[in-house]
């Protein structure tokens, strides 16, 4: 795991010294002369060696600073800040909303299956899994924004303002992110509640007079439920990186709109850290999935 | 099952609370529609320096700042100086020496007085009078400045300049501050906070001099993008925003739309120093072949003020007219221009326009002009879309770009502002426009004294860049300030600022 | 092969066949030449003679989408082509060899799947600047690895079984083995993991456009126009619900067909 935040962190290092544009001509603007840019350069240690920097940025960012931004005069922290609650609430937000509807949804799938609403959901679940959150997110704003006027779009409220009301706002741009997923994770609990119903323990369950549901929710959750559980952990990655097109559509101030605009400005520092955070996360999900995953099944040992 | 769950996500809500810190709030303050309080949208975030004296990259930055920092003397709705932070001024015969009576009372919104000592500071700081390097390029004439009494100050030159009180326009700070400490000046609003990429508020400076600013408290809200700013307004949750173009206020037409200029010169902006518009025959083939009557109606719905040359009709005298259709739009001269510089329909003249990505009205233009090129079956140009950050170092530092579609702006009223870039040797002559007459009529133009004559001499100068095809003129943007209803008092201006001392809300 | 759900993969091949029929004509023939301008045109509603309306330069929007449909096609399928043959190659070669070559590789894989590709594909396009051949490119690269991991598993699972032992006792070579004898075996496994790449890769590039960074314009493309038509969302909704509609459909099909093929859910 740290190898690999490591190995990330080195790449994206690189990564910024080959992009064209370069941060000092930004920040002169129409001041630029070649003697004033070299002389911010060596003022802002550029022209050091770049493994010497990257040394540096990663001595000073495991102890927690994590660098000035060169275009807004303030640390990286404090640029970070406020974005990242956005960010973080908007995702986890969307995280839990994909958990609140698919699990009781693949469990009332599973329960009655063949009924009414199975039927209604496997035909409309591609459809569901088929649309781009970006494009749900431009739906929810015209129906629910400027038709219905339930939230007002480009409107987003501070969390200190109005704690609810900053939720509220958020609830329009999570279900974009969380629809397409929690269609996915519901017919993969789904089929795997299906799967386990014709193993030989649940046909013993049955004949010691257990009902459906009984013999689902003693027997076949625990069984089921483990490959969702790593999914389900795994998509918190694809939701924080889909929660970066969708505060775009929302105009929501977040670490999405920082991203892109700090890749603009040429600000690396920023960049640098979005990438390392958004990386451990990734790295971390993936983690915790082996530790849960194996938590729920012992026999299942890590490698 | 459930626990775990739970347990799951608290892991993660930990994790997320840890890695965000709690930190400053990401959001503008609520607008709770006060009467008081007004919310303006603005496209971009300001610079990462406020300091007056550093002009900055962004013209957005010197917008906002018009309201906080105020000169000597400061421009009015009208493009006249009148007397800020001086209360006369007076000019002897050859130009070269301005004398400054201060205005009694002026105070800065840390609540000291103004002194002449502030001014000798300031003036010296802008004009790196110690340094040696002007931090105000426009003040690099200046040969000293100095207090005569406790009320005078007399600016030196070191050569006549009939237009230098515009420049008297720079900011004046206290004695001795930086303001990458703090910041403060004498204008009608002071500076409150900032956030990046979310919001700068501003608040009236109740000891201000002059009128007192009809709202309490301004915050700039970055809204980059151009959607969201249009959904904000409809939304009510921004009061004012400007800058939008003609389909945006379309979209808002239920509110109230202001209708003035952007007070730029819109250009296809050619790379003279080299192939293929080191050819004049090229450069005036694309003048015959864009219509820019038809590039306006196409990319902005009809609104704009078509140009010849570098300079825009606010100028008043400057502004030489009979420019604009100096190319009558005329395909076929196009096409007998560029069939005598080689190029023919099976080998077309190929070339990239660099545009900023950001900014939709040259996007949109350069839509239309590749369109409306080829349409003559000879031309074949690329759109090359690139961010702020590489379009200054590649295009306009390193010059290296075919042809570019921007706006150039003034930072001040005085015709230099827009024509000095073209001199041959010019730092910012990043088109590498290269002409003997040009720079013998600039020359000309700047150390005359006679206003008819300097007048005369810089409507040579724009004569020379039309007839010499030096870029494709197109227009002067439509500027589209789109306020609620209840706002009023919002003012144009012949420059790039934004006034917000006039606005307030009503009932 | 046998088609599991046999009604996803008919409904599937019939929409994925329909848009295809559209993009092909679409290369041809459209109604209206997809870039020309008319001032006189601007922000139709759906009519007889623009069925659905016009866009801010007095474009017509079908024509646009079917131009814009089939530029995201042709990213998607070249970028799956790319990570596909890069894929194939690095998998192979490293589930048949194994050892530190495999461990090194392996390792590069983890950190790049690590980061969500929009994400990647967004620094990518900064360091290479945009335009249609540079995200085939960047997101191509991107694809690399779930592919190579795939190919890799069912390598190192084929490797041991009787028929490549067979194989080898008849004297064929690692290459020959590798590509002749166990590709043909794993096309089945990877089939599903194409359609379900390609639809990654609509979903990126139209992110990507979306974001103003993937196609330049004037060239059509379905993320780009979402962009503009959001701007136009009050007065003129068909623009984006159109545009949305043909970025679905394109989604769907693939998504309906892998679902034939047997493939898991659109995880990747």
């Amino acid at each position: 795991m740290a190898v690999t935040l490591l190995l990330i962190s080195l790449l994206a290092f690189l990564a910024f010294q080959l992009i064209p544009g370069d941060p000092v001509t930004k920040l002169l603007g129409s001041d630029y002369t070649p003697e004033r840019a070299e002389a911010l350069r060596e003022e802002m240690g550029l022209n050091r060696n770049v493994l010497v920097r990257y040394w540096d940025w990663l001595s000073g960012f495991v102890t927690g600073d994590m660098g000035d931004s060169y275009n807004y005069g303030m640390s990286v922290r404090q640029v970070m800040a406020g974005k990242g609650v956005v960010t973080a609430a908007l995702s986890l937000m969307a995280w839990l909303l994909v958990i609140a509807i698919s699990i009781p949804l693949g469990i009332t799938l599973a329960r009655w299956q063949g009924g009414r609403l199975d039927r209604v959901f496997v035909a409309m679940n591609q459809v569901f899994m088929a649309i781009p959150p970006f494009f749900l997110g431009i739906l929810f704003t015209y129906v629910f924004g400027l038709v219905l006027k339930l939230f007002v779009p480009g409107g987003a409220v501070s969390p200190r303002d109005d704690f609810w009301g900053f939720l509220g706002y958020l609830a329009f741009p999570a279900l974009a992110i969380a629809i397409p997923k929690a269609a996915m994770v519901t017919k993969l609990l789904r089929s795997s509640i299906l799967n386990q119903m014709g193993q030989d323990y649940v046909r013993t369950a049955y004949s010691r007079g257990n009902s459906r549901w009984s013999v689902i929710r003693g027997h076949v959750l625990r069984n089921a439920i483990l490959p969702v559980v790593t999914f389900v952990a795994m998509t918190l990655a694809d939701i924080v990186a889909g929660s970066i097109v969708v505060e775009q559509v929302f105009a929501l101030p977040g670490l999405g709109r920082l991203l892109l605009a700090s890749i603009g400005n040429r600000d690396y520092p920023v960049v640098q850290c979005i990438v390392v955070i958004i990386a451990f996360i990734v790295v971390f999900m993936n983690y915790l999935a082996d530790v849960v995953t194996q938590y729920i099944d012992p026999r299942i040992r890590l490698g | 099952m459930t626990k775990r769950i739970l347990t799951l996500a608290l892991a993660v809500v930990m994790t997320a609370a840890l890695l965000t810190g709690g930190g400053q709030s990401a959001f503008a303050a609520e607008n709770d529609g006060s009467a008081e309080e007004i919310t303006v949208g603005i496209a971009s975030d300001l610079d990462s320096s406020l300091d007056p004296h550093v002009s900055s990259s962004l013209a957005g930055t010197r917008e906002v700042l018009f309201n906080i920092y105020e000169g000597l003397l400061k421009p009015d709705t009208q493009g006249n100086l009148v007397p800020a932070v001086a209360e006369s001024y007076s000019v002897n015969d050859t130009a070269d020496e301005y004398t400054f009576t201060l205005r009694e009372g002026v105070r800065f919104h840390d609540g000291s007085e103004v002194t002449v000592g502030d001014v000798v500071y300031s003036l010296s700081r802008a004009a790196g009078l110690e340094t040696g390097e002007p931090l105000v390029a426009t003040l690099a004439g200046v040969a000293s400045v100095e207090a005569v009494d406790d009320s005078t100050v007399v600016v030196t030159l070191s050569a006549s300049d009939a237009e230098f009180a515009a420049y008297m326009t720079a900011a004046i700070i206290p004695d001795g501050s930086d303001p990458a400490d703090g910041i403060i000046g004498t204008g009608p609003f002071k500076y409150v906070s900032r956030s990046p990429q979310e919001n700068v508020v501003i608040e009236r400076f109740d000891d201000y001099w002059g009128e007192p600013a009809r709202c309490a408290k301004v915050t700039f809200r970055i809204i980059e993008d151009g959607q969201a700013m249009v959904m904000s307004l409809h939304s009510g949750a921004i009061d004012l925003a400007a800058h939008l173009d003609a389909s945006q206020a379309a979209e808002l037409s239920e509110l109230n739309v202001l209708e003035g200029s952007m007070n730029l010169v819109q250009a296809l902006y050619l790379n003279n120093a080299r192939p293929p518009f080191d050819d004049v025959r090229v450069r005036q083939a694309l003048c015959y072949a864009i219509d820019k009557h038809m590039v306006i109606d196409l990319a902005c719905d009809g609104h704009g003020t078509a140009l010849g040359s570098s300079m825009y009709p606010a100028f008043g005298r400057f502004f030489d007219e009979d420019l604009t259709d100096c190319y009558e739009p005329d395909v076929e001269k196009a096409v007998e221009l560029l069939t005598e510089a080689g190029y023919s329909a099976a080998d077309p003249l190929r070339f990239t326009i660099a545009v900023v990505e950001a900014y939709t009205p040259h996007v949109n233009t350069a839509q239309a002009v590749v369109e409306l090129l080829r349409q003559t079956g000879m031309v074949e140009a690329e759109i090359l879309p690139m961010e702020n950050a590489t379009w200054y170092s590649e295009a306009y530092q390193g010059r290296d770009f075919d042809a570019t579609i921007t706006g150039m702006d003034a930072s001040t009223l005085t015709a230099s502002a827009l024509l000095a870039r073209f001199v041959s040797d010019n730092a910012k002559n990043f088109i590498g426009f290269d002409s003997a007459d040009y720079d013998a009529a600039y020359a000309a133009a700047v150390s005359a004294t006679d206003t008819d004559e300097q007048t005369e001499k810089f409507k040579e100068c724009e004569r020379i860049l039309t007839e010499n095809a030096a870029n494709v003129y197109i227009q002067d943007l439509a500027d589209f300030v789109v306020t609620q209803t209840d706002i009023e008092g919002y003012a144009f201006y012949p420059l790039y600022v934004m006034d917000m001392s006039t606005v307030c809300r009503v009932g | 092969m046998k088609l599991r759900h046999n009604k996803n993969f008919t409904a599937g091949a019939v929409i994925t066949g329909l848009m295809l029929a559209v993009i092909l004509v679409g290369m041809v023939w459209t109604p209206y030449d997809p870039n020309a301008m008319n001032g006189r045109a601007k922000m139709l509603a759906p009519c007889l003679t623009h069925p659905l309306g016009t866009d801010n330069f007095g474009r017509d929007i079908l024509s646009r989408v079917v131009e814009g449909a089939g530029a995201t096609f042709l990213i998607a399928a070249a970028t799956v082509a790319i990570g596909l043959f890069a894929g194939l190659v690095i998998g192979g070669v490293t589930g048949w060899y194994g050892g530190w070559l495999d461990e090194i590789v392996m390792r590069f894989n983890d950190a790049v799947t690590a980061f969500p590709s929009i994400l990647l594909a967004l620094v990518l396009i900064a360091l290479f600047g945009s335009g249609k051949y540079k995200i085939i490119i960047a997101l191509g690269v991107l694809f690399v690895p779930s592919f190579a991991r795939i190919v890799r598993a069912e390598v190192a699972r084929q490797k041991s079984l009787d028929y490549v032992a067979s194989a080898r006792l008849m004297g064929a070579g690692d290459m020959r083995i590798l590509f002749l004898h166990i590709l043909p075996n794993i096309v089945p496994v990877l089939l599903p993991s194409v359609a379900i790449g390609f639809n990654n890769a609509v979903l990126a590039e139209a992110s990507m456009s979306y974001l103003g960074v993937g196609v330049r314009p004037p060239d059509a493309s379905l993320g780009r126009m979402l962009n503009e038509a959001q701007g136009y969302l009050l007065s003129a909704p068909w623009y984006a619900l159109s545009t949305g509609a043909a970025i679905i459909l394109l989604i769907l099909g693939f998504g309906l067909l892998s679902e034939g093929l047997g493939g898991e859910n659109g995880a990747a």
